[in-house]
């Protein structure tokens, strides 16, 4: 019996497809002959069967070290940019971290590692490496405090939704996220630009987003992904008419009819579609009718996804889901028929089912449970209004109340902003229950969100 | 403005989004007769506080809520500066 062939990342980086590229603001980087080049100084073979921490300054170097590092390490661990390093200690212990490629080695001086290797630009140019092993690909959890748990996958169950969706028809595609590539929603978005054969164009945090569209036009973005935060920041800055891509796919949060709807305005020529996601459950689904839930027949087995609904949360089960969290004391990642329960509570109406809100982010007013995303979405749902975030506030009366901060669109006179708050009130006391509406709207001029893409909720 | 009319003004308000109609505002009128539920009286406090920057019912822990409107304005109007 032979053993069924791995496939690394280099196996799907021919050097006859020309002119593909991965950049960021400052460096264009050939994926065409990449494989004969390196970026860890020619080190590889030190790291071989290793489990390695991956923590650089960008996401342009940690690309091309996940390229090189595929297949040949045992493990290597994705360190976001935003990760807490009093964490590491941890991390390092949980995941039997016995390596670390760094951009700034002199760091890890004092660190109990046992192996430091400095990644650098430019590369150098190396022999190719071949692919020896199904490198376990570690992921950290976008979790609010505390340490994040580590998901294991494996590249075939990162990789499962895109080679289900098949070749991409056409050019080969340019892909380009407003995520970081080191989170599951960027590193999706990464690895369709290396299996589709394309190009890929990475975000940069200390760039304004006039700029960062600037360059996805220049290099001809033609599919992007990104939140419905990073996409309404998008339409309110006023650099979105100087785009025109192809595809436009939002992901990692609700995506409600308000933002789809701007978005199919914004950009009429493109297929826009939301994608349902997280680092545990992986990929379930994409929906593409321009409307905000999905159609309730998604539930049951579709397309090796099988989905169910248990107490209002979605669990679901399917080869793409992480194999499980990583560490000595870690807890179970799926129930024991294999699901992934997701606390993503969706509620039925009609033959659709609306994603209301995570079930950890439930606020309670005067006893009653309340989704903070299904009040925001009601309140988008006003024309003048770009994005808004709901929370609880202490009352001496009921304990909670609910209030609102709103966003109002691009060129909304200020002197309507009366006149708007009355109207979306009325919208709220139409469509919400009596302790759902907002006690007081504030408009603000922005909302936090997090290095994630999504809105926080640091009350939530 | 006032801060007897500032409150009053915001009871009328939120009497209208509440759709509560309300008797003659006089001070002796107890609160339970406004028509005004618990969400009500909350949504007032915290629109008074946005507006006055006080919440004059948290501020001391051994504050009685007020039984009449004469009382409820009183607590706005006695707020040390």
């Amino acid at each position: 019996m032979s053993p069924r062939e791995i496939f690394a990342l280099r196996d799907y980086l021919s050097p006859e497809l020309e002119g593909r590229t991965i950049s960021d603001a400052h460096h264009v980087v050939s994926l065409t002959d990449v494989l004969g080049h390196t970026v860890l100084g020619g080190r590889l073979r030190e790291l071989a069967g290793r489990s390695v921490l991956l923590k650089l300054s960008d996401q342009l170097k940690s690309g091309l070290a996940m390229i090189e590092l595929d297949g040949v390490v045992r493990r290597m661990l994705l360190c976001p940019p935003d990760l807490n390093p009093d964490h590491l200690d941890a991390l390092i212990a949980d995941a039997e971290i016995d390596a670390v490629v760094s951009d700034e080695p002199a760091q890890w001086a004092a660190k109990a590692v046992a192996l430091v290797v400095a990644a650098q630009l430019p590369l150098q140019a190396t022999a190719s490496a071949k692919t020896e092993r199904a490198t376990e690909w570690l992921m950290l959890t976008s979790g609010t405090s505390g340490v994040p748990k580590i998901a294991g996958h494996t590249l075939e169950a990162l990789t499962g939704a895109i080679v289900a969706e098949g070749p991409a028809r056409g050019p080969a595609p340019v892909w380009a996220t407003f995520y970081d590539i080191r989170r599951y929603g960027g590193l999706q978005i990464f690895l369709r630009a290396v299996l589709s054969g394309g190009s890929m164009v990475l975000s940069d945090p200390h760039e304004a987003l006039g700029d960062h569209v600037a360059r996805l036009n220049a290099r001809g973005v033609t599919h992007i992904s990104g939140t419905p935060s990073h996409w309404r920041k998008l339409l309110m800055s006023g650099s979105a008419a100087q785009f025109a891509p192809g595809y436009v796919r939002l992901s990692g949060e609700i995506a409600d009819q308000a933002v789809l709807d701007g978005l199919k305005v914004a950009f009429p020529n493109s297929s826009v579609g939301h994608a349902y996601a997280s680092t545990e459950a992986g990929v379930g689904f994409a929906v593409n009718d321009g409307l905000e839930g999905f159609p309730a027949n998604y539930l049951g087995n579709r397309n090796g996804v099988e989905m169910k609904v248990v107490d209002g949360s979605l669990r679901i089960r399917s080869t793409r889901t992480a194999r499980a969290y990583i560490g000595r004391n870690a807890a179970a990642l799926t129930d024991d028929d294999g699901f992934v329960d997701s606390g993503d509570i969706v509620e039925l109406r009609g033959d659709r089912y609306y994603f209301v809100g995570r079930r950890g982010g439930i606020i309670n007013i005067g006893g009653l449970k309340v989704h903070p995303e299904e009040i925001e979405a009601v309140i988008n749902r006003h024309a003048n209004v770009r994005m808004s975030r709901a929370k609880s506030r202490r009352s001496p009366i009921t304990g909670g109340i609910v209030v609102a901060d709103v966003i109002l669109a691009d060129g909304t006179d200020q002197a309507r902003a009366k006149e708007i708050r009355d109207q979306i009130l009325d919208q709220c006391r139409a469509q919400l229950a009596s302790h759902k509406v907002p006690a007081v709207i504030r408009f603000v001029e922005a909302l936090d969100v997090t290095p994630a893409g999504k809105l926080a909720r640091t009350d939530a | 403005m006032s801060v007897r009319s500032k409150v009053i003004e915001a009871i009328q308000r939120i009497a209208k989004e509440q759709h509560v109609t309300l008797p003659a505002l006089s001070d002796d009128l107890s609160l339970h007769e406004t028509g005004f539920d618990s969400l009500a009286f909350a949504i007032l406090v915290a629109r008074l506080e946005d507006e006055t920057g006080v919440d004059p019912f948290t501020i001391s822990e051994d504050a009685a809520f007020p039984a009449t409107v004469g009382d409820f304005v009183r607590a706005y109007e006695n707020v040390p500066a």
